[in-house]
């Protein structure tokens, strides 16, 4: 029998009880044939858009970028708003489980509070660029998702807005993306005395219902390993940021190259790739998905 | 600025490449002064150590005089002439308060490459592979360092820089291998490999008690160091049967305390070594044990064996039963730079020891190539050659 790494779901570890709502873009409503069209035309308008330039090629290139969304995510938030499903048989997509736990050489008070002001978060979770807290519960998240995967290059930015369902003082935190995020998930925090005065254990799961279609297919190839790797990543340079009020990093121009063994990982590649010398006309072209059309 | 770089096996070219800028607030940036060749160089040139890049700077045994200082450095100033400890610690991490220094949690930014093979990553060390870091090493004329109040010393005046040199890695190395052992009054110690980690093994053996101490190499000039200037007895290991010679110097009880100073490449004339450089060279295994399957034979019973050679991944025929059987304990690591560092510095500074003799032939780094060639083979009664940027 395979062995499972997804320690939640096989009941290891009593965390994240909390599944993501599938929502939005990880539920298909859009047939095939629907979708390729959409495709098609959205790039066909988002094209003219943005040849026409001014107000109009604007908003034409919105109109555009919507399209060609609804046609590769199979998601069209106009049919979800009506109650209408043209997809040919209803699918949900499976949940993507991470975990990692970190000891951390630091009271858990501490750690928690950090932890709590999510403005924080952008500071140790790379691909994330902003985080806003609009209400006690609410809050607004920024992600970036630079890589030469397709779906990162349709989808270059990423909002959605987050509840926290449950929440216990210097203990856990849960979390749950409300309804109509691009990707859903929800996810728990918990931070634990370690024996023997070892600080806090902070345990970690995220899920994650990617989107269907082919932007979800190309999204799941971002999700997995690499990603999976990059969420753990999160969670160490959290622990690192807390120990040692940075995260130690070998970038700089100290006259390495960057790693190219495991580009998944590293910033400075995905960097260079987006470098201004690789701004061909040709990338000129493509749709540039307003915030709007992604936040459906 | 100028830099000695990894272009291959054996490849080393002097390349210009962008000067080091502080990233952190913890960073300085050095002038590097000297900056010595060491045996752990060897096994990343000899293409045993994967994750090699090609225009990576290599070199991690260094001092140097402070240049810039980041805005969380609170010990140092700019004209401080310091040792660096090769390995880097962030100072804050349990393994670091335990002064456990090379086990740092955070100071490797490329944890995930190693722990698939080791589970759990050890420390950062500067110019020392991908796997371990990243960093840019210290055969250049500036380097940045990180965690600079943790792992920068300042150099007690008097002490030359020859002899500052090798307390950033080969004094510290060698020093720990003699710490591990636990050595006690009466006690006779066993080296293997007498470079300069074993040198230093062999004169700390010396500060720590022990009574008598035994180093065996196959170079005559580096036997001859070890016996005028560490003051041990001497077996060459072409030459004699080292089984037989160590177990007749200790009255048939074999040495209580053996130092494994010599790790993943050493050589020996015996059937095995062939067998274990061709199962290398196939990849079938990755470094080749035979000191340590030596000196658990060689041992006491419920003696001690110390590992400061290092090696990388897989060993094969090990004498597990040997070792089981004879009740030996096993203490092994990268060096705590760190904990030893002052401690070492004092005994420079007071005359107790003295290093500068490892130091065979200083270098511009242009010559770089010439100094790794002359110390891979250790022709030219070569100890260490160090290059002054
Ligand atoms: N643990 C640490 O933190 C640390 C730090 C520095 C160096 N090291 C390691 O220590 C070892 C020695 O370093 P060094 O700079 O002195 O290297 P070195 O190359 O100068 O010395 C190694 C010596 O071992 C000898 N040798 C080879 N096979 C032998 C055998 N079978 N029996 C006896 N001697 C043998 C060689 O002739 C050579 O003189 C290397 O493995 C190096 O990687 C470890
Ligand atoms: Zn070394
Ligand atoms: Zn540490």
């Amino acid at each position: 029998m395979a062995r499972t790494a997804n320690l939640a779901q096989a009941g290891v570890l009593d965390i994240a009880p909390v599944d993501p709502i599938p929502s939005g873009s990880s539920k298909i409503n859009v047939g095939q044939n629907e979708r390729w069209l959409s495709v098609g035309a959205g790039l066909l308008v988002a094209n003219i858009g943005i040849r026409r330039g001014g107000i109009g090629g604007v908003l034409l290139t919105a109109l555009g970028a919507t399209l060609a969304l609804r046609g590769a995510s199979g998601y069209c938030p106009i049919n979800d708003a009506l109650g209408r499903d043209t997809s040919d048989d209803k699918t949900e997509t499976n949940v993507l489980e991470i975990s990692k736990s970190v000891t951390i050489n630091k009271p858990r008070e501490e750690v928690y509070q950090f932890w709590r002001k999510l403005e924080n978060l952008p500071q140790f979770m790379r691909h994330l660029e902003d985080v806003k807290q609009t209400d006690e519960r609410r809050s607004h998240w920024v992600a970036r998702l630079d890589s030469e995967n397709i779906a990162a290059k349709a989808l270059p930015k990423v909002e959605w807005d987050a509840d926290i369902v449950e929440e216990e003082e210097n203990s856990r935190l849960v979390w749950r993306s409300v309804p109509g995020a691009t990707i859903d998930n929800s996810g728990e925090v918990r931070f634990v005395d370690a024996p023997g005065n070892r600080g806090t254990e902070v345990h970690a799961t995220i899920k994650y219902r990617p989107p269907q279609g082919i932007v979800g297919e190309a999204v799941l190839k971002l999700l997995n390993p690499a990603f999976k790797q990059m969420v753990k990543e999160d969670i160490r340079r959290f622990k690192r940021l807390m120990e040692t009020g940075e995260i130690p990093t070998n970038e700089g121009p100290s006259g390495r190259k960057p790693e190219t063994i495991n580009p998944a990982l590293r910033q400075p590649i995905q960097n260079t790739q987006t470098t201004p010398q690789q701004d061909t006309p040709q990338s000129q072209t493509k749709p540039s998905i307003t915030d709007e059309s992604i936040v459906l | 600025m100028r830099a000695l770089c990894y272009n291959g096996r054996n490849d080393l070219r002097v390349e210009r490449v962008p000067d080091p800028e502080i990233v952190n607030p913890q960073d300085i940036i050095l002038r590097v002064i000297m900056s010595s060749v060491c045996g752990s160089d060897l096994h990343l040139l000899n293409g045993y150590v994967p994750t090699m890049q090609e225009g990576d700077i290599i070199g991690h045994e260094f001092i140097g005089e402070v240049v810039e200082i980041g805005p969380d450095v609170k010990k140092l100033r700019r004209g401080d002439r310091v040792v660096v400890g090769s390995i880097i610690g962030c100072g804050e991490c349990s393994y670091c308060q335990s002064q456990s220094w090379s086990l740092c949690d955070n100071s490797n930014p490329n944890a995930y490459m190693v722990e698939p093979l080791y589970g759990y990553s050890p420390a950062g060390i500067f110019g020392y592979s991908h796997a371990f870091g990243g960093y840019a090493g210290s055969h250049a004329e500036y380097i940045r360092v990180p965690f600079a109040d943790r792992g920068c010393f300042l150099i007690p005046e008097g002490v030359k820089d020859e002899s500052a040199v090798f307390c950033s890695d080969a004094f510290p190395t060698g020093f720990m291998g003699a710490d591990m052992a636990d050595i006690r009054p009466g006690d006779t110690v066993a080296v293997w490999g007498c470079g300069a980690v074993g040198q230093m093994a062999i004169r700390s053996a010396y500060l720590l008690g022990a009574e008598r101490v035994i180093a065996m190499d196959r170079h005559k000039h580096l036997l001859e160091q070890a016996k005028n200037n560490s003051n041990a007895e001497v077996l060459s290991i072409d030459e004699i049967d080292i089984q037989e010679a160590l177990k007749e110097m200790t009255g048939g009880r074999g040495p209580d305390r053996c130092i494994d100073a010599v790790g993943m490449e050493a050589v020996s004339s015996s059937p095995q070594y062939y067998y274990d450089k061709a199962k290398q060279w196939v990849r079938l295994e990755n470094d080749r044990p035979i000191v340590l399957r030596e000196a658990i034979k060689a041992c006491r019973k419920g003696g001690t064996i110390s590992i400061i050679g290092v090696y990388g991944g897989f060993v094969d025929s090990i004498p597990m039963g040997a070792a089981m059987n004879k009740g030996l304990t096993f203490k092994m690591g990268q060096m705590h730079a760190q904990k030893y560092i002052p401690r070492l510095l004092d005994y420079v500074a007071n005359g107790q020891v003295d290093t500068s003799d490892l130091l065979t032939y200083k270098m511009p780094l242009e010559e770089g190539q010439r100094g790794y060639d002359y110390f891979n083979s250790k022709s030219n009664n070569t100890t260490r050659v160090v290059f002054t940027p």
